[in-house]
């Protein structure tokens, strides 16, 4: 998105740099690894001045694929990125990883697993993985992962991969601000999948069957089949009423070559009538790196369908938007927080209420007034 | 503009380093430091100083707890230190041993950089109290 820049007079300047963080900023672009763990402590911090540190990476972002991968508890996740950093090593890639973890709504202190199982690239620095915990933000979350993730990508990763257990709204978000994401189901989840229909389902682009050399893959894949193609339209899913779950629409087939029979149909697809990402369904063994590279090609096909598709530039745009909505949003809020302070503080307001001496309505509409005032007034 | 609050942590990483699979000791240690709202990041087993200096550069630990039970912390300890001082993080790390380990090497230990050693029977919160109390001022 480097058109802006041109009209970059017009735009709201960015917030300062103090010397540390320019300093810092220099060091990440330098390469230095150290300047790159730093920055990211600042962002999950949301330390001051971390806002001009992301604003001044933002112009060498945009570099890297971002892969988010998501997933109920123990579907094996974390080793399948570990395949996945490996595999992309392989061919030249550098890879940054950021996994997230939930922390303790009590204590807020968490401990950060998934580094274990990151056997395979354990000693090979151009494999940058993050560990951040959830901290309780509201919403906050999405937004650290991003700025962690628009640092790894000025640093000059290729590939961006963030991982996270797909459980509630929270984690939700932190995929969505991936381009390419990957659902992963284990086999014998039959409820898993019924659960994944809310939410999770809509933003997989990729959905993956791990552990597929477990009992009950074929039906997982099956049910995973008719799921993805019922939600390609009414028409279509209507359609899909044959797919039993005894019946799935294509042999077992015990050498994994499932996804290329759908790979192929998906091409034609894309190919000759609409631009439709349909998402593949695909089966991978973490455990011994069975299917890492099909998963990587399909990977690699979504980000080719975003970019002929124009896509990205939609998706991209829709991302930023809801970035500058969320940081308006806070930043108001702060004032709000403020403006309450000033009028002796929430707790007083809502004694006032309590004792019918005003309401909510009113209450809120007094602290928003000076807001209001400003705006109505175009002042500063 | 001071919009939002920040929120800090104090990032661990607990450490296993060398031929010593007991993590019995390292386990209670991550889980009691949750409890105490750090965030930990626990590293595994049987791990070469490289990784454990891979480990505490990129996850930005304030605090590096290195457990040995082999007896080999006069040849690994060294090794991750200096690992460390290679990519600038070795000043503002604290730097803590837990496992059995003879006076004269804890001497030497701490000449080294470590900030102090927890044998067997430390008390949890004591270790806890020396964390609040000890980790590195960052800007």
């Amino acid at each position: 998105m480097g058109g802006q820049d041109d009209d970059a007079a017009a735009t709201p300047r960015a917030p300062e740099l103090s010397d540390g963080d320019a300093e810092l900023v220099e060091g990440l672009l330098d390469g230095s690894h150290r300047a790159l763990a730093r920055v990211i402590t600042r962002i999950e911090n949301r330390a001051t001045g971390h806002r001009a540190i992301v604003a001044a990476l933002h112009e060498h972002t945009g570099g890297a694929d971002v892969i988010g991968i998501t997933g109920s508890p123990g579907a094996g996740k974390s080793t399948l990125v570990d395949k996945l950093a490996a595999a992309y090593r392989e061919r030249g890639d550098t890879v940054g990883v950021v996994a997230v973890d939930p922390s303790s709504p009590y204590t807020g202190g968490a401990v950060l697993g998934d580094r274990i199982r990151m056997g395979s690239n354990v000693g090979d620095m151009d494999v940058f993985f993050r560990s951040m915990s959830a901290r309780g933000q509201l919403g906050g979350l999405s937004m650290a992962t991003a700025d962690a993730v628009k640092a790894l990508d000025a640093f000059g990763k290729d590939v961006v991969i963030i991982e996270t257990v797909g459980a509630g709204q929270n984690e939700v978000d932190v995929v969505r601000t991936a381009d390419t994401v990957a659902v992963l189901v284990q086999p014998g989840s039959g409820d898993d999948v019924q659960t994944l229909k809310a939410g999770i389902l809509e933003i997989g682009d990729v959905f993956v069957v791990n552990k597929a050399d477990m009992d009950g893959a074929e039906r997982t894949l099956a049910e995973l089949e008719e799921m993805v193609h019922r939600r390609e339209g009414p028409t279509v899913g209507l359609d899909a009423g044959h797919h039993g779950f005894d019946a799935p629409d294509h042999p077992d087939d015990p050498e994994g070559e499932v996804r290329d029979g759908d790979g192929e149909r998906d091409d034609d697809e894309s190919d000759s009538e609409s631009p439709e990402w349909t998402p593949e369904v695909l089966r991978t063994v973490a455990n011994t790196g069975e299917g890492v590279e099909d998963l990587i090609a399909a990977f690699d096909d979504h980000a080719a369908h975003l970019r002929e598709s124009g896509e990205i530039e939609t998706t991209k745009r829709r991302r930023y938007a809801e970035e500058i909505r969320t940081l308006v949003r806070s930043d108001v809020g702060a004032l709000a927080t403020e403006e309450i302070e000033r009028r002796g503080g929430i707790d007083r307001l809502a004694e006032a209420v309590r004792r019918r001496d005003t309401d909510p309505y009113s209450v809120a509409a007094e602290v928003v007034a000076p807001i209001v005032d400003c705006v109505e007034t175009g002042g500063e | 503009m001071s919009a939002e609050q920040e929120e800090r942590a104090i990032r661990c990483l607990v450490a296993k380093v060398g031929l010593d699979g007991h993590d019995r000791g390292a386990h209670v240690i991550a889980r009691a430091f949750r409890d105490a709202g750090f965030e930990v990041v626990y590293s595994g087993l049987h791990r070469a100083p490289d990784d454990i200096v891979q480990a505490a550069v990129q996850e930005d630990v304030d605090v590096l707890g290195i457990s040995i039970l082999s007896g080999a912390h006069n040849t690994l300890v060294p090794k991750v230190i200096e690992g460390l001082k290679e990519y600038d993080a070795f000043d503002d790390t604290l730097i803590l041993v837990g496992g059995i380990i003879p006076d004269d090497d804890e001497a030497e230990l701490k000449e080294l950089g470590v900030a102090e050693v927890f044998g067997p029977g430390t008390p949890m919160a004591e270790t806890i109290e020396f964390i609040r109390n000890n980790v590195p001022e960052r800007t």
